[in-house]
């Protein structure tokens, strides 16, 4: 049975449309980041800024500030937070196996929140030691052990002998997620006032809270974890057809399993850390680049990155313009934009639901 | 030669296999056969490793239970009863997964494979819009894919096959055992758990017929399947017997069908 040679058969080869699309989204990416700062309350120009640094000159203290140190930052926490959830998204579901799965839905990002939440209240009460050595990396140090913890959990109730069942999946991550905000707000009531507009700040879902200080903690371990994410696209493909036939297929199973539940803990507790909850990024963004570029995890992991960043770059710009000069929490657009097309999968694919 | 020694299967507290033995050759296609309950599946999923078992499992030099999964995947291929998928891949990319897995990974090979298992033209159909029998083929073309030369630097490749045709037409089960008669003849070994009992006797060179977790025969199938031992097996009244051309061997279940029968006769 050696490899006799086939006629050339006319058929798409879909690894090219997304290879193409790593190239639109890498655009539609440069594209949104110019557009997020050159928008803002301030009416600052960031082309007017860009003609003075080419031209030698200094730039004024309001342009700085406003460039430098508001808009710069909160640019690239949207990147990190857009693309951390939505890849989070992606490989939640190729470990799930199930289009449904995400971060928010699955009470991922309540364990996080969980996470943050005491260490807003009960914080002080750490030893000194463990505050002066993790300092503000303390905060998104307790998010991922909170996701961490949801993600084993949930995958410890919902898969059965390699199998998951999605009636389980979706109703474990539920009552998970209850249970993780149950416990956030008996540390509410236990909160002072001043705790309690820390708490109120955080929660709201927003990236109007970013700093460069927050970032050099943030970017690098929402950076690493999504790299370690990308590299998994192959085993996920693999587990796509059961644990069984992807060990079959020479597929490391349970390293696979264990990278990707580490990946998406420490992707999803650092995002909840910084910005609160954002919800549903993690499900639009990988379901509309499967319709249009087929489920192959390699491509799809990279690409979820990218469309992910430009959709919440996007929505924040929304968010900041449409109620200007106050802010829409970014939340709320995201799950208006979110919430339909998780119906519109569940609808559309009833079949998955009694898999 | 896969060599399985004393293999005893639990499932919490009934025991299903008892401390079987089997030996299956390379370049031979083996069936496993037996009514239902009778630890057919159970015993394929303890010689690819699937569930936990006692006693020792031996592929060529390799320890099943100790190997590591892509040295297995290099050796031997599994096709499962039946793959859900719940991405939407198209034909081709679900073939092409096999690929990874083996050692061939020139990409030609998955429309090749497709075009084996007479799907032509299938490449970009949706895997979930497929009928069952379409998508139990496109898995074989998967695995296919992976082992696809039989034997490679002189050791022989496996493949274990779960029920390859119990969702196909009797067009396609014969193509489908001809592809894994194929594989066995070029030196590779097969292992199939069948259900077809004609099918099996017409494609395979060793029979393993099964009963309450049990081995209850075990050789060429017109010394395994004998009206005793399937009628015994299968608690019902089966006759085998020969074609007159070229001696192949058959099983009729209309023999079983007295009742009917006797109906029949009386009433004319």
């Amino acid at each position: 049975m050696m490899a006799s040679d086939t006629t050339a058969l006319p058929f798409v080869d879909r690894r090219n449309t997304a290879r193409r699309a790593h190239l639109v989204l890498g655009a539609l990416l440069v594209l949104v980041s110019l557009a997020s700062l050159a928008v803002g309350a301030s009416g600052t120009s960031l082309w007017g800024a860009l003609m003075k640094l080419a031209q030698g000159q200094p730039l004024t203290l309001t342009e700085r500030v406003v460039l430098w140190d508001i808009r710069a930052p909160r640019l690239v926490m949207g990147i990190c937070v857009g693309s951390a959830l939505a890849v989070s998204g992606a490989v939640m579901q190729g470990l799930f196996r199930n289009p449904l799965a995400d971060p928010g839905i699955l009470g991922v990002t309540s364990g996080a929140s969980l996470g943050a939440v005491s260490i807003i209240v009960l914080g002080a009460a750490l030893p000194a030691a463990v505050q002066s050595t993790l300092g503000a990396g303390l905060l998104p140090v307790a998010a991922f052990l909170g996701a961490w913890g949801s993600m084993l959990l949930l995958y410890r109730v919902s898969t059965r002998a390699g199998r998951t069942s999605v009636a389980t999946m979706l109703l474990a991550g539920i009552a998970l997620g209850a249970l993780f905000a149950a416990f956030s707000g008996i540390l509410i009531f236990l909160a002072d006032d001043m705790q309690l507009r820390e708490l109120t700040f955080w929660s709201l879902g927003s990236l109007a809270g970013a700093s460069w200080l927050k970032l050099t903690i943030a970017a690098p371990v929402i950076l690493v974890s999504l790299v370690l994410a990308c590299s998994l696209g192959r085993g996920l493909n693999g587990l796509a057809l059961g644990e069984a036939a992807a060990h079959h297929m020479g597929i490391p199973v349970e390293r696979t399993k264990t990278l990707a539940i580490l990946a998406v803990s420490a992707a999803t507790g650092t995002a909840v850390a910084i910005s609160g909850g954002i919800g549903f990024i993690g499900i639009v963004v990988p379901h509309l680049l499967r319709l249009a570029t087929g489920p192959d995890h390699r491509g799809l992991l990279i690409n979820a990155g990218l469309l992910g960043a430009s959709l919440l770059l996007a929505a924040d710009m929304v968010a900041r313009v449409v109620v200007a000069p106050a802010e829409l929490p970014i939340g709320i657009l995201t799950a208006l934009l979110g919430s339909p097309v998780f119906l519109w999968i569940l609808l559309r694919k009833r079949g998955l639901v009694d898999m | 030669m896969l060599k399985a020694k004393n293999i005893s299967v639990s499932y919490g507290r009934k025991q299903v296999l008892h401390g079987l033995d089997l030996t299956a050759r390379a370049g031979t296609l083996t069936a496993i056969v037996g009514p239902n309950g009778s630890g057919k599946t159970t015993l394929m999923r303890a010689l690819t490793g699937d569930v936990a078992f006692d006693g020792t499992v031996m592929l060529g030099d390799t320890d099943i239970a100790r190997a590591k999964p892509y040295d297995l995947a290099a050796q031997r291929a599994v096709l499962p009863q039946a793959t859900p998928l719940a991405f939407p891949f198209h034909a081709v990319e679900v073939v092409r997964l096999g690929l990874r897995g083996g050692i061939n990974t020139n990409d030609r090979l998955a429309l090749t494979a497709l075009s084996r298992v007479g799907l032509d033209g299938y490449a970009n159909r949706f895997y979930q819009e497929l009928s069952g029998g379409e998508q139990q083929r496109v898995q074989l073309a998967r695995v296919l894919c992976q082992v696809w030369r039989p034997v490679v630097g002189g050791i022989p490749r496996w493949l274990f096959l779960d029920e390859p045709v119990s969702s196909l037409d009797i067009g396609h089960q014969l193509t489908v055992m001809n592809i894994a008669r194929d594989f066995a003849r070029a030196g590779g070994g097969v292992v199939a758990v069948m259900h077809d009992l004609n099918l099996s006797a017409m494609f395979a060179h060793q029979v393993v017929l099964m009963q309450s977790g049990h081995i209850i025969g075990h050789g060429a199938p017109a010394q395994v399947l004998t009206d005793a031992q399937v009628s015994r097996a299968y608690g019902c009244d089966i006759r085998t017997s020969s074609a007159p051309d070229d001696g192949g061997w058959f099983m009729l279940p209309q023999s079983a069908g007295g009742e009917d029968r006797e109906r029949v006769t009386r009433s004319a």
